[in-house]
């Protein structure tokens, strides 16, 4: 069998020929001729990793390697915390594998771009109409950014300085907040949770109407609770005169009433459908607002216009806002974002359809609430609200580390400790259950939380 | 030649549906959705809809693509494939570390080899994005001078700079200085009188967005570091100087690197990327949380520096495209890196020789590296733009360069062939460029007229925005 030849040195070995017949015709005879400007002193010659290897070797050690990490195939997760284990129709991979797509830069030249942008247009329609806002843009890097860019957006809005968040969102959250908001002049301030794990909207009531900027809201919260409080929230909202920012779960908008209607002027999420859990990078942060505020809007946005010849055409648009146009004095400095990921999305959605979609929702929601029951049989408790989507907080009878221990020495990997960020639930732990989980695996890992519980 | 294919391709929501499914939603009156208006398709007609969208979109796999400081290489299929793993789709950002010890490693070694590439001491791996990069980086400058008790105020960049620096600078609560260049390099007497003890940082690209490298680096960085600002390497460019030279030895105190640009993993038409940062190592008590360590033959999350500036995105960057460059570097290696950059910069220098003349012309003096930047200003009197060349490229087949950019050159059509594109592909670029300066000029003014449209009406979508389906 003749071995594998390597892009590497087969490529090499051509692109070497080639450099010659290149540097004759341009009259050099080394190739440094055209690094001169470099200062001697510092010019080097090749770098200190080792040798070019042939594609097999490569593609071996890799797989080599990413064999030492445990996929939820080999050890089904209960984990939560934002990100969760969703399954992604083969027709979806087919669709973001085409390369026209994939290997495309950000679509300047329109007319040989309208693939792309047809999509990004699309999926903008389709977050629209899950958020029930006017405009979306085509991506933030992941749900964390946009809520960074929520909040300078609220205040370029408002011309306000302070932005409200819950107590109960994830800490990296929290980070990257802080990260985008302290040197906009923005002052992030929480507001506790309520004994039902919703936040304490009534904690507003000390802010006048006029401070706030704006006050961010998750559905379903980072305890998984469905928000149902429409008529609070918009009261709240005349109240306070505060932009409203909503985390969404998208697959939840497909049978919850849209966020428009309790007052939301931005929604953000995390992209996550079509796109796998990729140790929580490559996800997209969904962005979407009312349109008065289109122009303080971060992103890129995708319209359509016509051509020439009166043609429907797509193209990028309201690039003044941007950083190549405007410089210092942008929205926001993101350039390349996640854009395949978008299409995605717009292709999940598709294939999935309106059925499917709400589908989805409910089996997520049936079985995460089987899981609480079954948990509940055996002992834990379940300190919040039950109207929870697909991730709930229950409290074990033994110590929650322990029985993670126990779990994962028996190939299942167990929820989401709570206790290092919320000492009020020390115990705690965050599940987070979805479609993915079929009946068995939710059964076993009862069974052996049962078994572990007699053991701890 | 080649031919985009061309459709009439309807939206979405304009395909015929067949009949939806009825599924019953047991949420409380109060908030369940009634209404939901979202297409309902067969999976064989959304798949013939997207695979026609795709076949209206040009990627690097169609032709060539120079887009000036976009370095629009080859992405190897290989890259592809180790990245459609379980092993790396399935996996949860908080699963615990021991099953996790390959994602941990390959971040490590990814580290290490950008610092070996870029002369920096440490990496973090979190940004997403080239910007995103930047932004990071902005707020090291600020950690690293607020720990010495000062409050500088000011970031200063070139004329010629990426829109994004001013931009990022701005985000991390900076003021901008911008110095204008002299003879398309950074002019030594207009920084030295910009820089001052308020002076926190200068950002620069080396070689700049003309393709000129910055030949007075160490002075610059001996002037910068004399006034306690910190110099920021901008890493768009690296391409031009891999295995040649390197930031750290440059005087750069913190870089940030593209990998969908210098690492070949493929842009996804604006996206997934990827923008490591690097630091000396003063500096890296400031970088995000978490750090991956190795101890032992075990990787670890590191969350202890009470220096760091946090995070500044939710988990630990985008897995699959750091992946995917690390396969690019050990496929490559040490020589193939470094010749990956001799034929970018040669493949620049050849294709410069082939369009400059008469038509396009080369301002300012000296040689260039992995890119150039031409004027078509020669067009002018014959009512051509730089605009009007890039779109009759189109009719040919060929992807345009970047153009009206950087600001400073006038008709500013910027070109990064790559190290992928052949000489004959090369030839062929140039005698269409030179070909489209001689054809009649309402021909070219006209054009496209072989694209799937016509030329844009750009304009009316910004006077009246359609953003969505439901606003036609």
């Amino acid at each position: 069998m003749p071995t594998a030849t390597a892009a590497g040195s087969a490529g090499t070995r051509n692109s070497r020929n080639n450099m010659k017949k290149l540097m004759e015709k341009l009259g050099i005879e080394n190739i440094d001729e055209l690094f001169e400007d470099i200062p001697e002193e510092i010019r080097i010659d090749g770098i200190d990793i080792p040798p070019g290897k042939e594609e097999i070797e490569v593609e071996r050690e890799i797989v080599s390697i990413l064999k030492k990490n445990k996929s939820f195939e080999d050890m089904p997760s209960f984990l939560g915390g934002g990100i969760k284990p969703h399954y992604v129709p083969p027709a979806v991979r087919h669709i973001v594998s085409r390369s026209e797509f994939y290997t495309s830069y950000t679509p300047y030249q329109p007319e040989f771009s309208q693939g792309m942008l047809q999509s990004m247009f699309e999926y903008q329609s389709v977050i629209c109409e899950l958020t029930g806002m006017d405009v979306a843009n085509i991506s933030m890097y992941d749900a964390a950014t946009a809520l960074g860019e929520a909040a300078r957006m609220s205040k370029r809005v408002s011309r306000k300085d302070v932005f409200i968040v819950p107590k109960n969102i994830s800490w990296e959250k929290k980070s990257v907040l802080a990260n985008y908001a302290k040197n906009a002049g923005i002052k992030v301030e929480e507001i506790p949770y309520d004994r039902e794990g919703r936040a304490d909207i009534s904690a507003l009531e000390k802010y006048g109407n006029g401070e706030v900027a704006g006050i961010y809201l998750e559905n379903p919260n980072f305890f998984g609770i469905i928000e149902d409080r429409i008529d609070e929230i918009n009261e709240m909202k005349e109240k306070t005169g505060a932009m409203v920012v909503m985390g969404v779960d998208p697959l939840l908008l497909s049978v919850v009433k849209p966020p428009s209607e309790y007052g939301a002027d931005i929604v953000i999420g995390d992209g996550w459908m079509g796109n796998p859990m990729n140790f929580g990078g490559s996800r997209l942060g969904i962005f979407s607002c009312r349109k008065e505020h289109i122009r303080q809007m971060p992103g890129r946005i995708i319209g359509a216009t016509v051509d020439k010849n009166g043609k429907r055409a797509f193209c990028m648009t309201l690039q003044t806002r941007e950083q190549h146009i405007r410089r210092g004095k942008a929205t926001s400095n993101i350039c390349s974002n996640e854009a395949l990921c978008a299409i995605a999305f717009v292709s999940y959605v598709a294939i999935m359809g309106r059925d499917g979609l709400r589908s989805v929702a409910i089996k997520n929601m049936e079985n995460a609430k089987y899981v609480a029951s079954k948990l509940s049989s055996i002992g834990f408790e379940t300190p919040f609200s039950r109207n929870f989507f697909n991730e709930f907080v229950a409290i074990p009878p033994v110590d929650a580390e322990a029985l993670n221990e126990k779990l994962l020495k028996n190939g299942i990997h167990g929820a989401l400790m709570l206790g290092q960020h919320f000492p009020e639930l020390r115990n705690g732990l965050l599940y987070g259950v979805t479609e993915i989980h079929t009946k068995e695996t939710i059964d076993r890992m009862v069974e052996m939380t049962r078994e572990a519980i007699n053991d701890v | 030649m080649y031919r985009m294919a061309n459709y009439d391709e309807p939206l979405l929501n304009e395909i015929e549906e067949r009949k939806a499914r009825h599924v019953e939603i047991k949420i409380s009156d109060k908030i369940r959705r009634e209404k939901l208006n979202l297409p309902s398709l067969s999976e064989r007609d959304v798949v013939k809809h997207f695979i026609h969208l795709s076949q209206m979109n040009y990627g690097v796999d169609t032709g060539i693509y120079p887009l000036g400081s976009c370095t629009m290489k080859y992405n190897p299929k290989l890259l592809e494939e180790v990245a459609r793993s379980d092993k790396v789709e399935h996996i949860h950002p908080r699963q615990d570390e021991t099953t996790v010890q390959g994602s941990l490693e390959i971040m490590h070694n990814l580290e290490e080899a950008l610092c070996k590439i870029t002369g920096m001491d440490a990496f973090s791996l979190q940004p997403i994005a080239g910007a995103h990069g930047e932004f990071t980086g902005m707020l090291i400058v600020r950690a690293y001078h607020e720990s010495n008790g000062e409050e500088r105020k000011e970031v200063i960049v070139p004329d010629s700079a990426h829109g994004t620096n001013p931009a990022s600078a701005r985000m991390a609560g900076f003021e901008v200085v911008e110095i204008p260049s002299k003879d398309g390099r950074v002019d030594i007497d207009a920084l030295r009188s910009a820089l001052s003890k308020n002076t926190a940082a200068f950002m620069l690209t080396n070689p700049n967005t003309l393709g000129i490298f910055e030949k007075d680096i160490l002075e610059i960085s001996k002037e910068v570091r004399k006034v306690g600002a910190l110099l920021y390497y901008d890493g768009a460019n690296l391409n031009a100087i891999m295995g040649k030279a390197r930031p750290g030895d440059m005087g750069f105190d913190i870089v940030h690197l593209n990998l969908h640009k210098t690492f070949a993993t493929p842009h996804g038409g604006g996206g997934p990327g990827a923008g490591p940062v690097g630091v000396k190592a003063e500096l890296e008590k400031f970088l995000p949380v978490p750090r991956v360590v190795k101890e032992g033959e075990t990787y670890h999350f590191d969350y202890s520096s009470r220096h760091s500036i946090g995070k500044v995105s939710n988990f630990y960057g985008n897995f699959p495209v750091l992946l995917k460059a690390y396969a690019y570097i050990l496929m490559k290696g040490s020589d193939g890196l470094k010749e990956a950059t001799e034929r970018a910069v040669l493949n620049s220098n050849y294709l410069m020789s082939k369009v400059v003349g008469k038509h396009y012309t080369l301002p300012f003096g000296g040689s260039r590296m992995h890119e150039f930047v031409v004027s078509a200003k020669n067009l002018k009197e014959m009512g051509i733009r730089a605009l009007d060349v890039a779109k009759r490229l189109l009719d040919y087949g060929l992807h345009p360069p970047t153009i009206y950019f950087p600001l400073i050159v006038e008709e500013a059509m910027m070109i990064e062939p790559t190290e992928s594109e052949s000489m004959d592909t090369l030839d062929k670029y140039a005698e269409i460029m030179n070909i489209i300066a001689e054809e009649d000029a309402e021909l070219v003014r006209n054009a496209p007229s072989n694209a799937p449209i016509g030329r844009v009406d750009e304009a009316l979508a910004a006077r009246n925005p359609v953003l969505k389906w439901g606003d036609f």
